[in-house]
């Protein structure tokens, strides 16, 4: 566990995080919620936890962006906040 | 003095992962989207996540597989030369838990949305309230 790497990958994860809930746009948000779970998914290979890394980028990342991603499409984009 | 800064500045993983669950709470009581506040639930999730797999970390071990392969002799093994694999198969089946609660979350909402036209809590309640 190298303390920089890890540290830059915490700040890019809370950044993520924070745009994801305040875009006001759905599909900007999905998106924003899948880059939020690749950026997880590197600081879990990067802490050593090889196996929740890969379910990470397998089912965080990609079956849930599909599943926001569908329900965006089914819905409306429009937000409020 | 020193102790105190030195126990906020060696345990960042813990504040960070404090700071995102804060981050998924806000969204899932402020937001009045149902999307955004799905979002807010799964980032609180993901921040329970990095709180175990954190307990598991060591500093200067190397992943949880035994190093000597078969054909080089028997040696103990050192547990401490490993990361603690036991939080990491936990948060394996938190995550396929997670995701499931997605697609159903998800699913509830777009019934919401064919039912009333809208994804804004406040509206759904305006309409419910205004039917007999």
């Amino acid at each position: 566990m190298i303390w920089q790497v890890d540290l830059a990958i915490l700040a890019l994860v809370v950044i993520c995080a924070i745009a994801a809930v305040t875009v006001r746009d759905l599909l900007g948000a999905g998106i924003l919620f899948g880059a939020y779970s690749f950026m997880l998914c590197l600081l879990w290979a990067a802490m050593g936890a090889v196996d929740v890394a890969f379910t990470e980028a397998s089912v965080g990342a990609g079956v849930s962006t599909v599943f926001f991603i569908a329900a965006v499409f089914r819905t409306t984009r429009r937000t409020k906040d | 003095m020193e102790s105190i800064t030195g126990l906020i500045l060696a345990k960042y993983n813990y504040w960070m992962y404090i700071s995102l669950m804060m981050v998924g709470l806000y969204a899932m009581i402020a937001k009045n989207n149902l999307v955004k506040k799905i979002i807010g639930m799964n980032i609180l999730q993901t921040a329970i996540i990095l709180f175990y797999i954190s307990i598991g970390a060591k500093k200067g071990a190397t992943i949880p597989i035994i190093m000597h392969s078969e054909g080089h002799g028997h040696e103990a093994v050192h547990a401490v030369q490993y990361i603690n694999p036991l939080p990491h198969v936990l948060m394996l089946t938190a995550i396929v838990v997670s995701v499931a609660t997605l697609g159903v979350a998800l699913a509830l909402a777009i019934r919401l949305y064919a039912r009333f036209g809208t994804l804004e809590e406040d509206e759904i309640n305006d309409q419910v309230r205004e039917a007999p």
